[in-house]
């Protein structure tokens, strides 16, 4: 409940959202830190952060390779939990935590939620966790408040955005295209069917992700999803620019 | 297999939703084939008629003597087409694909047995196919690269990671998720989301269905023991599902030992303790893994075997104390590959040779009377630049530089 009254507050006065995504230690916490700072200040509204897995199979190469030289640097689970608490501390946005679910369950799925949860986290993305596999997983969600993230895909039938929907909170992640993270979507007319087919299947906050990456994308967004997702842009970014530019390229979104 | 796709407390189908309707489709087309007695017989067909099937078991009898003690009979994969029990089960999912309509595959491969099974399917079914394997496994296995290539398939080096099995098989998925419609991962053992480790197993299951019979035709009874390697562990599923249950016979699954269970450079997940549960590539199983749950670097001078998961049902199987797991160090397997090809003129893969290593431990104290059967899933020749370098071959070095001259000039 708390993420999306929280979202729903943030869209009183806007026409959508941004959510934006950071990977835990790359290229390290300490410019983290400044890219986060840089995102909140330029009016990010919530970002979800990825725990790296050494086997990241829904991300593409931006992402991967973000996960595999966190990981090569030593990065390490319980850091990232005290990452976030820090985090939470100093900004007044949602952060969600986004990570595979061998990373949960390694941890110990109550502990991992007790934890999150003291460290101000308001939301899990788990792709590779669908409800099926979850049974438990739900659960805990409820009993500590993080709302577990749904993901809707162009694949996924009425009927079964209508069964993914009974156990979502929070918001809807909607995936733009078929594949994986970071190669550009064509939000056409085919996109705009399926868009209408996932307001139609819930009630809850929708967020388009998966190769959003410019003002233009999020201009066709409006008006029919209520948060845009920028993911291995801003990776790409930092990487060429450094967290500088990370401000002004958020500015100019809008 | 539950309705979840889980075997005891192993298994599962953990998929990104974007997959959620092709499994659906998948699980329904295999259960309609299951039922139909008209595809099993079509695939029994196709086995005996396209490749060599049955194939046969043979009395190794120069190696019973050396041993002295219960008769070893081998059974041999490596006489099957494309050299390796692999092409089991690929023909059997290129059936499948099909009946489901779809026109392209994609493949991981370690070794490279289960890209060359793949790419030998899709040209004989006209389908389009690209196989995954790691950067290090293309080195390795240079000459299945080269025949896959030249049936028409295109190889793409994977270079994240450890650049081994298990990357190649991320790599995969994402291959899938991106071109799902057309597309079927003709996954190669039994491992990965529900139905798969259920499904391979079964294409598999013909290995022990003939062997069972020739068993008893041959030696008159059961044998006392079985041995095969285990990778992912579709060969090992292959041949140990008929005997279980059955009296008197135990199941043995052969590890690969690398560098020694000590070393921290093997793939030994089940007969050592340095394994934990996880959940990755899909599904539910003991992963050589750290302790936040990243998996760890394998090693194995086979590369089929260099793998951090193992079969969920291998898995059960292991809980339940149905099949006793040991391991062979890469050293053990050299020598015992060495002694097959000197006693009995046959040459299995490296895969292959920890089954022999496994046996060899053990059959010299076993009775006479008795029979073992040990699972010769592949053939070595493909191995040939690992095993001459691992012999130090002197006059194979020599041709090696003569030739590299010729292409220079």
């Amino acid at each position: 409940m708390q993420l999306e009254q929280q979202l729903r507050e943030q869209l009183r006065g806007k026409d959508i959202l941004l959510m934006t995504h950071i990977v835990l230690g790359y290229p390290s916490f300490e410019v983290n830190r400044e890219v986060i700072k840089q995102m909140v200040e330029s009016g990010v509204d919530c970002i979800e952060m990825q725990i790296p897995f050494s086997e990241p199979m829904a991300d593409g190469p931006v992402i991967l390779k973000a996960n595999q030289d966190s990981l090569a640097m030593g990065t390490r689970v319980d850091e990232c939990f005290s990452f976030a608490a820090e985090i939470t501390r100093q900004h007044n946005i949602p952060f969600l935590f986004m990570t595979y679910y061998n990373i949960i369950f390694k941890y110990g799925e109550e502990k991992f939620f007790e934890h999150a949860q003291e460290c101000g986290i308001t939301g899990l993305i788990v792709p590779d966790l669908p409800p099926e596999m979850g049974t438990s997983f739900l659960a805990l969600a409820k009993s500590y408040q993080i709302a577990p993230i749904l993901i809707f895909t162009p694949t996924s039938t009425d009927k079964r955005m209508r069964e993914l929907e009974k156990y979502g909170n929070g918001f809807i992640y909607c995936v733009a295209r078929r594949g994986v993270t970071g190669k550009k979507s064509s939000l056409d007319q085919e996109f705009n069917a399926y868009l209408q087919r996932c307001k139609n299947s819930t009630k809850l906050p929708l967020a388009v992700g998966f190769g959003i990456q410019s003002k233009e994308d999020i201009e066709r967004l409006k008006g029919k999803a209520d948060m845009a997702v920028i993911g291995s842009r801003t990776i790409q970014l930092v990487e060429a620019e450094g967290a500088e530019a990370v401000g002004q390229f958020i500015a100019s979104l809008r | 297999m539950d309705h979840n796709g889980f075997f005891g407390n192993w298994g599962g189908a953990y998929i990104p939703e974007v997959l959620h309707q092709t499994f659906q489709e998948l699980k329904e087309e295999y259960r309609k084939s299951r039922r139909d007695p008209a595809f099993w017989q079509e695939y029994i067909s196709l086995m005996s008629t396209y490749s060599c099937r049955p194939t046969p078991l043979t009395y190794a009898e120069n190696l019973t003597h050396h041993f002295g003690g219960a008769k070893i009979y081998i059974k041999r994969e490596d006489l099957n087409h494309t050299g390796a029990h692999k092409a089991n089960n690929v023909m059997g999912q290129g059936l499948l694909v099909k009946r489901m309509g779809k026109t392209r595959v994609i493949a991981e491969t370690g070794a490279g047995q289960h890209g060359m099974a793949t790419a030998t399917m899709a040209a004989k079914f006209g389908l389009e196919c690209t196989i995954y394997m790691g950067e290090e496994d293309v080195l390795r296995q240079r000459p299945n690269v080269f025949w896959m290539e030249k049936m028409g398939a295109t190889v793409i080096p994977v270079k994240d990671g450890s650049r081994t099995l298990k990357d190649a098989i991320n790599q995969a998925f994402r291959d899938w998720v991106t071109n799902v419609d057309n597309t079927h991962y003709v996954f190669g053992t039994a491992c990965g989301p529900a139905p798969f480790p259920e499904m391979v197993s079964w294409f598999q299951s013909v290995i022990g269905n003939e062997a069972a019979e020739q068993i008893m035709k041959y030696h008159g009874k059961m044998p006392s023991h079985i041995y095969a390697c285990v990778g992912g562990g579709s060969n090992a599923m292959g041949i140990f599902q008929r005997f279980l249950g059955e009296q008197g016979v135990e199941l043995i699954g052969v590890e690969a030992g690398g560098h020694g269970a000590d070393s921290g450079a093997h793939a030994i997940r089940l007969s050592s303790p340095d394994a934990t549960p996880g959940v990755a590539q899909g599904y539910k199983t003991m992963f050589l893994q750290n302790d936040d749950g990243q998996m760890k670097h394998t090693h194995s001078v086979a590369a089929g075997l260099d793998y951090v998961g193992v079969s969920p049902i291998l898995s059960d199987l292991w809980d339940k104390n149905q099949v006793r797991f040991e391991s062979a160090t890469d050293t053990e397997v050299m020598q015992a590959l060495d002694l097959t090809m000197k006693k009995e003129g046959i040459i299995p893969a490296l895969e292959s040779s920890h089954a022999f290593a496994g046996a060899f431990k053990e059959v010299g104290q076993l009775a006479k009377d008795d029979a073992i059967i040990i699972n010769q899933s592949g053939r070595g020749d493909k191995d040939i630049f690992t095993i001459a370098h691992a012999f130090e071959d002197p006059s194979w070095k020599e041709f090696i530089i003569d030739r590299a001259r010729e292409y220079s000039k």
